[in-house]
C-alpha cells in the first residue's frame, strides 16, 4: 500500500527517500521554491518552501515525507511567511523590475506576484554591485543575486569549472567569481555552460538579447509560476 | 547673460508670488513673481523644481537595457524616449539601417504616441480653459467640466486617446513603457488580427482629429486678439524635417527658421547636434536652456513642438492635415505665427496627421513580416532624434567595448523650449498682471501660457485635473501678508 501524508488536509502519495516537495508537487500541489533545481541535492537556502510539519517550521524541499504528517502548506501564516522572505530578498539587492530584461522570465518577481507582493514593506539596503562586463558573451548584473547557489552548483557539478562561489558571512554575503582578478572574462566560463542558464533572476544573462522576447511571450506572461512548475513537476 | 524680467535688482525688497505647483501641466514646476510695492512685475521666472539624473545612472548599464530605462523619464510620452534611445543605439549593433519592417513598425507606434498625447493635452489639459475662459470659475475649469458641458468633445477626446494608447500596446507590447523597439530593429511584427482591430476604428480618428483641428481653428478666427496676441513673443522655430522639407516626426535632419520665416540653418545632420546646440545653466532652475552654438545665448534661443514643425516643414505628407496646414500658414498673413495659444491648433493638426498616417501605414504588408532585426559591424556611438510631441528630443550614447554605456546626453523636448517658455510668462505677467490686484483667474493666465507648450517639466510624472496651487504674498521681511489656495 502507497504511504501518504496529508498536505492541508489533502492525502498525498510519496515513495520512501521522497521530500514533502517533490511529493507534493508530483500529486499536483505547488508549494514555491528559488534554490531548488531538480538536478542538484536540496540546499535549503531560500526557505520558500516552508511548511509545518508535526508543529515543526521544515523545508520541504529538505525534509523527507513521512507517513501520516500532517503538513499545512497554503495558510495565512505560511504563505505570510513566504511573502515576508520575498520582501527581504527584495530589499536586500537591487530590483528594478521595470528595466530588468529579466523581467517576466524572473522567478523572484513571478513569485512576488503568486504571493501578492503589492507594497515595499522593508527598508531597501541599495547596496553597491557594481556589474561585470568583461566577458564577452555573458554579463554578470549583481545587483539581483539572491544567493541561491544555483549557479555555484551547476559550475562546479554539472560544468566542471567551479567558477562561481559565496563569500563573506550575514550581511557581508556576496557572489565572487574564482579569477585572480574577479573578472568573469578571466574564466573558462562560456556561454554554453549550464551555468549560464540557470539563473532564476537577472543575474547571468547572455548579452545583446536583453529585450528580444516582447511582452506577451515571456515565461511567466503566458503561465503563473505556480502553473508552470506544476507542469514540469508532473 | 540675462534676459528683460529674468533678474530684478534689488530683489530682497520685493515681494515675491508663487504659483506652485503649475497645473494641468505634466511634471512639477513652479513660477515665481517679484513685484514691487506698486505691483508693478520686476521679476518672472519658469522654475523646474524636480532633478532627476538619468543621464548620470545610466552609465555603467548594458546598452540593450536603455531603451526600456530611459523610458521611465516619461509616463505621458515613454515611447518618444524608447525611440529615440534605440534610434541612437542602432548603429552600435550595426545597423545604420533598419529592415522596413523595424521601420514602419516603429514609426506606427510614434504616431500613434503622438495622436494618444496630443489628445491628452488638447482635450484633458487645455480644453477647459480654452472652452470656458480663462478666468471661469475653477469648479468648472477641468475635465469634469467640459464632460458635463461638452459631453460629446470630451468623449471623442477620450477615445481618440484610448486609440493611441493601443496603437502603442499593440506595437510595443503596453499601453505604458512597453518593450517593442530594441536596438536594430523591434522585438515584435503586427498579426492579421491586430492590425484589423486598429482598421475598426483608424478612419472614425481621422473625423475626431479634424472635427478637433476645426475646433482649435474656430478659437482663433472668433477670437483673433485674444488668441493671437496672448504672451505673443517672437523667436526661432527648430525640429527636423524630411530630406524634401516635408514634416516627419520619426527621422530627418535639423533646420532652424528665424522669426521672419527664413530658413537660416538645413540639412544639419542629427549627428552633429552637438556643434550646433549650446546647454546654457542658470542657477534658479534644474532645466537647462539650449541656444544654437552660432547665433549666441542672446539671439540663438527657439521654439520646438508643433507651432515650429508645422511651420518649418514645407508640407505635410497627408492631404487632410496639408490642408488645414495650408489654413494655418494663410492665417499668418505672410508671416510665421508665434502666438503661444496656436500652439493649440497647430497640435491638432499633427494629431490629424498622425491620424492619417496610422490609417496609411495599416494598409502596409511589412507590418506583418518577420523581418525585424538588422545588424552590422558595431560602432562605439550613435545619436537618435526624434520628434516627439513636444518638441526636437536628442538621445546621445557612447558605449565601451564592454557594451556599457560611457556616456549619454540627453536634451529633452521641453529643454528647448525653457527660454520660451519663460518669455510667455514674462508678457503674459507684463500684459496682464502688472500693478493689479492678484486673483486665481489673473494666475490662471500664466498657467494657460505655460500649458500652451505642453511641457512635460519632470518628463517622468504627469498629474491631471485640480493640483494645489497655492498662492503666497511675501512681504521683504519675509512675514506673510496674504494667501491663496484652490484645487487640492
Amino acid at each position: 500500500m502507497t504511504k501518504q501524508f496529508l498536505l492541508d488536509g489533502q492525502p498525498v502519495p510519496f515513495d520512501d527517500g521522497q521530500t514533502i516537495l517533490e511529493a507534493a508537487r508530483k500529486a499536483g500541489h505547488y508549494i514555491p521554491s528559488l534554490c531548488w533545481h531538480k538536478d542538484f541535492p536540496p540546499h535549503g537556502s531560500c526557505k520558500l518552501c516552508v511548511v509545518k510539519a508535526a508543529g515543526r517550521h521544515v523545508s520541504a524541499c529538505a525534509t523527507p515525507a513521512k507517513e501520516g504528517w500532517e503538513v499545512e502548506s497554503n495558510t495565512p501564516e505560511i504563505n505570510g511567511e513566504r511573502r515576508g522572505l520575498l520582501q527581504m530578498l527584495f530589499v536586500e539587492g537591487n530590483h528594478f523590475c521595470p528595466s530588468c530584461e529579466k523581467s517576466g522570465n524572473c522567478e523572484l518577481q513571478a513569485l512576488a506576484y503568486e504571493y501578492e507582493v503589492l507594497t515595499p514593506r522593508f527598508r531597501h539596503f541599495f547596496p553597491d554591485r557594481p556589474v561585470d562586463a568583461s566577458h564577452p558573451d555573458v554579463l554578470l548584473d549583481f545587483n539581483r543575486c539572491i544567493f541561491c547557489e544555483l549557479c555555484v552548483r551547476a559550475s562546479r557539478e554539472i560544468d566542471g569549472k567551479s567558477v562561481f562561489a559565496l563569500t563573506g558571512r550575514g550581511i557581508g554575503k556576496h557572489l565572487v567569481v574564482n579569477a585572480e582578478s574577479g573578472q568573469l572574462g578571466d574564466t573558462d566560463f562560456s556561454a554554453t555552460d549550464a551555468a549560464a542558464h540557470i539563473c532564476p533572476v537577472g543575474v547571468i544573462l547572455p548579452k545583446g538579447t536583453g529585450f528580444a522576447v516582447p511582452i506577451g511571450e515571456r515565461s511567466f506572461d503566458v503561465a503563473t509560476i505556480r502553473s508552470k512548475t506544476l507542469k514540469e513537476s508532473s | 547673460m540675462s534676459f528683460e524680467l529674468e533678474t530684478a535688482a534689488n530683489r530682497e525688497s520685493l515681494r515675491r508670488v508663487a504659483i506652485d505647483p503649475v497645473s494641468r501641466v505634466e511634471g512639477h514646476g513652479k513660477v515665481t513673481l517679484l513685484l514691487d510695492e506698486a505691483g508693478h512685475v520686476r521679476e518672472a521666472r519658469l522654475h523646474i523644481v524636480e532633478f532627476r539624473g538619468f543621464e548620470k545612472f545610466i552609465q555603467g548599464r548594458p546598452y540593450w537595457e536603455v531603451p526600456v530605462m530611459v523610458q521611465r523619464l516619461c509616463g505621458i510620452c515613454p515611447v518618444s524616449h524608447h525611440l529615440a534611445a534605440a534610434k541612437a543605439l542602432d548603429p552600435v549593433v550595426g545597423a545604420l539601417t533598419i529592415t522596413p519592417t523595424a521601420e514602419k513598425i516603429r514609426r506606427l507606434m510614434h504616431y500613434g504616441q503622438v495622436l494618444q498625447s496630443h489628445a491628452l493635452h488638447f482635450f484633458h489639459l487645455s480644453s477647459p480653459d480654452l472652452l470656458f475662459g480663462f478666468e471661469s470659475p475653477v469648479q468648472q475649469r477641468n475635465i469634469v467640466g467640459v464632460a458635463g458641458a461638452y459631453p460629446e468633445v470630451a468623449r471623442q477626446g477620450v477615445l481618440l486617446r484610448k486609440f493611441g494608447q493601443e496603437v502603442i500596446r499593440i506595437t510595443a507590447g503596453k499601453r505604458v513603457h512597453g518593450t517593442g523597439a530594441i536596438p536594430g530593429g523591434v522585438n515584435k511584427s503586427l498579426t492579421a488580427a491586430e492590425r484589423d482591430e486598429l482598421l475598426q476604428d483608424a478612419d472614425q480618428m481621422i473625423q475626431w482629429s479634424r472635427d478637433a483641428v476645426h475646433l482649435a481653428r474656430r478659437l482663433h478666427e472668433t477670437n483673433g486678439s485674444l488668441y493671437d496676441e496672448f504672451g505673443l513673443f517672437r523667436s526661432h522655430l527648430f525640429s527636423i524635417v524630411r530630406a524634401d522639407g516635408a514634416l516627419d516626426l520619426y527621422d530627418g535632419s535639423l533646420r532652424l527658421r528665424d522669426a521672419r520665416g527664413q530658413i537660416v540653418l538645413d540639412h544639419l545632420p542629427c549627428a552633429d547636434y552637438a556643434t550646433h546646440i549650446t546647454e546654457e545653466v542658470k542657477p534658479w532652475s534644474y532645466m537647462k536652456l539650449p541656444f544654437i552654438t552660432e547665433l549666441g545665448a542672446a539671439r540663438g534661443w527657439y521654439k520646438v513642438g508643433p507651432l515650429a514643425r508645422v511651420q518649418n516643414c514645407d508640407f505635410i505628407p497627408s492631404p487632410l492635415a496639408e490642408l488645414e496646414r495650408q489654413a494655418f500658414v494663410a492665417h499668418g498673413e505672410g508671416e510665421p505665427i508665434h502666438a503661444p495659444l496656436a500652439y493649440h491648433w497647430a497640435r491638432m493638426i499633427e494629431m490629424l496627421h498622425a491620424a492619417e498616417v496610422i490609417r496609411s501605414l495599416l494598409d502596409d504588408p511589412d507590418l506583418l513580416s518577420d523581418n525585424r532585426l538588422a545588424e552590422g559591424p558595431r560602432q562605439r556611438e550613435g545619436v537618435g532624434i526624434i520628434e516627439a510631441p513636444r518638441g526636437t528630443l536628442i538621445h546621445h550614447y557612447r558605449v565601451g567595448d564592454d557594451d556599457l554605456v560611457s556616456y549619454c546626453n540627453l536634451i529633452v523636448s521641453t529643454t528647448h523650449n525653457n527660454q520660451a517658455m519663460n518669455e510667455a510668462v514674462r508678457q503674459v505677467a507684463r500684459r496682464y498682471l502688472d500693478g493689479r490686484q492678484l486673483t486665481e483667474g489673473l494666475l490662471n493666465h500664466i498657467e494657460v501660457a505655460i500649458r500652451a507648450f505642453d511641457p512635460c517639466l519632470s518628463c517622468a510624472t504627469h498629474a491631471l485635473g485640480k493640483m494645489p496651487l497655492a498662492v503666497e504674498l511675501v512681504n521683504a521681511d519675509g512675514s506673510l501678508v496674504d494667501s491663496a489656495t484652490s484645487g487640492g
